[in-house]
């Protein structure tokens, strides 16, 4: 494999104005099951991060709730792309990969309730929810902090032989830290099974990516590990899932790591009590009406697929009762009982 | 059913806020992602964007309301199917705060925090740990008539590893120098050796990035001993240990334990300065999800590693670069180990109890010496292990002599002998003859000339003139 980052397939390229455009040249296809599966389960993660940010107006969900509205693409792409066993690990903007490994709506979503229930016993909250048997090792709130770790599991899976491939993924804001490139020379020097997915959805909290970071091309950081990189338009599931798979292969056949950079963006503030008044409407609107991963899928069924639109109003009836289960569940279940102040501290 | 759109908070802490106007009209079709409003708090313009799919039935407050309370309903949306005029009518579900009050915002925010738990109820306590004024017996730890072997520390520490190391396959050592330099202390001398480049790890001078490398491969379940060539240098690694190793379990709920070891030399050396002689045992005795241990002699250094390594937890195992090179009597024993949390009665006295841990017994020991000789009896408890802290075995000896002077290198303030005096004053005040005194390095980066580095330091008369105070002697 070449060092030198390149652009997958006519995946993504960036117009004069700086945005992100799609091609069709090359663009690698989806089958009509697996468009449905996506539509379906990137529908999951926007439906139930839209229920996240209204239970976080009414004051059901406290502290700080990061939402991945617009990025899904991203994470239900990557997990086309992988094998059972892969592991995942992620920052604070964690709800869409805990479903998407297939974690439980109602235990993430009474997480974020704080309740019984919750997949840490409403002790770790938005950024915190671990899943062993779904291999997601979280939901890490210290930025970059998870970029050590995700590479710490591939060292594991390499010490035992195993040929899992950790799918560590980060923001273009965790990109600039320090440890992220102590993990990248160690990935790179002992060769470790693990996929770098840089979620570049432009701003770092509220700083743009050309504000922060001198080099602005992400798959280009890992250069002087010699760690290959793509940049893939990571609105577009088709592009993510073919670059994914590549970059998965890489890595479990014993090359060492490898970058994606997902080009992507997310609708909402960083946080919910960020109002986004670091760029335009214009550019929330532009990419919502253009780019929006779940409607690119959702005109291809109609259109290509010829799939009557009964059938998708049809998943969108499911996912609107899987996710008001959830909801009733984490709004209903109770707050962890007080003696649970005193458990798990140590085993 | 039609459905109540309610205004939202920002934040945890918002209770009303102002709608600043309507970006959708009565009659309007809604998908969810479309924004329906802006509201406006002191600080911000947020937008609300619509849930649910339908129609906007009807608006309830209208454009430029100050002082809207949170979760009052502000429109009703006819769910497709749904006759439009009539849920206009029925309006909305419950009759809500209108323009509220602080006081409707209070009991909004008191219903929508959906449970009875109030915040100001009192924490239940903590679990009571086996309660005894019985001191723990360190001298069932060797079977009597064993044969001891007199071991350096340093030995003592690379023959705990091995063992562990043969013992279980998924224990391996990492760090800095640790494999074909055999250990920048040549602490892990010959382990490359025996168990091969697999398992004995050199890593890049990059403590952050490692340390979080062991702690990742604790989590997918091995058993890492991460040594840091000084305990300074874990500085680097810090939020690794404290933020990533120490709190998960906990916010897994009990899910995703982090059985790592992290060790290495700690406190002053000889000579190196600020930068590479501070003691971080009160550090990291701070935080909750460490153990923290802290040995002496050879035997303990060996029992509490092979312990620390076997423990499912992340364990801190601060050694002394000192004390390498000192010579103990070790058990010969297939399996020797020192329980984590359990303190040992050094010398037994009726007069005043010393206190201390790692080097800092160092002092205790020969001032106890020199005590005796002026007939004062010093019972002399070495710690092992800061945290958990086995009050049980200082809190028996207090009561005896009724005196306690407790002995650290490291800096006062927030210091574990600070710890160690509150708890003798909590738990056995009422048996002290004497207000506790401490001897500690001085309140000053440590110097580098050979003098002040001295006075930096604890010493032998310090701790003596501290026991004759509290005996009035």
């Amino acid at each position: 494999m070449a060092t030198a980052a390149r652009k997958s397939g006519g995946a993504a390229s960036k117009s004069a104005k700086g945005t992100t455009r799609r091609t069709t040249r090359n663009t690698p296809s989806l089958s009509k099951d697996e468009e449905f599966q996506a539509y379906r389960d990137m529908l999951l993660i926007r439906r139930f991060e839209e229920k996240s940010g209204q239970m976080y107006g009414m004051g059901l969900i406290g502290g700080f709730c990061h939402l991945y509205i617009g990025q899904e693409a991203v994470v239900v792409g990557m997990q086309m792309a992988s094998k059972d066993g892969d592991q995942v690990i992620t920052g604070y903007r964690d709800h869409g990969h805990m479903l998407a490994t297939g974690m439980d709506p109602k235990g993430v979503l009474a997480e974020l309730t704080g309740r019984k229930g919750g997949y840490s016993k409403g002790k770790g909250g938005s950024m915190h929810m671990f899943s062993k048997e779904k291999h997601f090792y979280g939901g890490h709130g210290i930025v970059g902090a998870q970029v050590p770790l995700g590479t710490g599991i591939a060292f594991a899976s390499r010490y035992r032989g195993e040929d899992s491939v950790c799918l560590t993924y980060f923001g273009d804001g965790a990109a600039n830290q320090g440890q992220v490139y102590e993990s990248f020379n160690m990935a790179a020097l002992w060769k470790l099974p693990v996929v770098y997915v840089i979620e570049n959805n432009r701003y770092a909290m509220g700083t743009s990516v050309s504000r922060a970071a001198a080099q602005t091309d992400f798959s280009r950081r890992g250069l002087s590990f010699n760690i290959p990189g793509e940049q893939v338009d990571g609105m577009d599931i088709r592009a993510v899932k073919e670059a994914g798979e590549r970059a998965i292969e890489h890595a479990r056949s014993g090359e060492g790591p490898f970058i994606l950079e997902m080009l992507t963006y997310r609708y909402r503030g960083h946080s919910m009590s960020d109002p986004a008044k670091y760029r335009t409407k214009d550019e929330v609107t532009r990419m919502r009406e253009e780019q929006d991963p779940i409607e690119q899928v959702r005109r291809r069924l109609l259109g290509e697929w010829e799939v009557p639109e009964k059938d998708l109003k049809e998943v969108d009836s499911e996912i609107r009762k899987i996710v008001n289960e959830a909801a009733d569940f984490a709004t209903n279940d109770p707050e962890p009982d007080p003696s649970e102040l005193w458990t798990d501290i140590l085993h | 059913m039609p459905i109540d759109v309610l205004m939202p908070a920002l934040s945890p802490t918002m209770e009303q806020g102002k709608l600043a106007k309507w970006l959708k009209k009565e009659g309007d079709s809604v998908k969810p992602g479309d924004v329906l409003a802006e509201i406006e708090t002191d600080k911000a313009t947020m937008e609300v964007e619509a849930v649910d799919e339908g129609t906007l039935a009807r608006i309830l407050i209208g454009d430029d309301t100050d002082n809207v309370a949170v979760n009052t309903p502000i429109a009703i949306i006819a769910e497709e199917g749904e006759d439009v005029d009539e849920a206009a009518r029925a309006g909305p579900k419950e009759s809500a705060p209108q323009g509220g009050s602080s006081q409707e915002a209070e009991l909004a925010e008191e219903e929508s925090s959906g449970s009875a738990s109030g915040s100001d109820s009192a924490a239940p306590a903590a679990p009571a740990v086996a309660r005894s004024a019985n001191a723990y017996d360190a001298s069932d730890e060797v079977p009597e008539g064993t044969e001891m072997v007199d071991t350096t520390i340093r030995e003592a520490l690379r023959d705990a590893m091995a063992e562990e190391m043969r013992r279980d396959e998924k224990v391996f050592v990492m760090g800095e120098e640790v494999a074909e330099y055999q250990g920048a202390y040549k602490v892990t001398q010959n382990l490359l050796q025996e168990f091969g480049e697999r398992r004995v790890v050199d890593t890049p001078i990059t403590e952050h990035g490692f340390a979080g490398l062991g702690v990742g491969a604790a989590f997918s379940g091995l058993r890492p001993v991460v040594e840091f060539m000084t305990f300074n240098f874990a500085m680097q690694a810090i939020d690794q240990i404290i933020n990533s190793a120490a709190k998960t379990l906990y916010m897994s709920g009990g899910q995703l334990g982090c059985p790592i070891v992290f060790r290495g030399p700690n406190g002053a050396a000889s000579r190196v300065a600020a930068q590479h002689s501070h003691d971080y045992a009160a550090w990291y005795s701070n935080v909750p999800g460490l153990s923290v241990v802290m040995p002496y002699t050879a035997a303990d250094a060996k029992g509490l590693l092979k312990s620390a390594i076997r423990d499912p937890n992340p364990v801190i195992f601060l050694e002394n670069e000192v004390l390498y090179g000192q010579s103990f009597p070790v058990p010969k024993l297939d399996d020797f180990t020192v329980p984590i949390g359990k303190a040992r009665v050094h010398r037994k006295g009726d007069d005043v109890t010393i206190v201390s841990f790692g080097i800092g017994m160092t002092y205790a020991i020969k001032a106890a010496e020199e005590l005796a000789r002026e007939g004062i009896e010093a019972e002399i408890i070495d710690l092992r292990t800061i945290r958990p802290m086995d009050s049980d075995t200082v809190i028996a000896s207090v009561m005896k002599t009724g005196r306690c002077v407790a002995v650290e290198e490291g800096f006062p303030q927030s210091g574990v002998t600070a710890e160690i005096a509150t708890r003798i004053m909590e738990q056995a005040f009422d048996y002290l003859d004497a207000p506790v005194a401490r001897v500690t390095g001085k309140d000053v980066p440590m110097p580098y000339a050979a003098n002040l580095e001295k006075l930096a330091l604890p010493n032998v008369a310090e701790v003596v003139q501290a026991a004759k105070a509290v005996c009035y002697k």
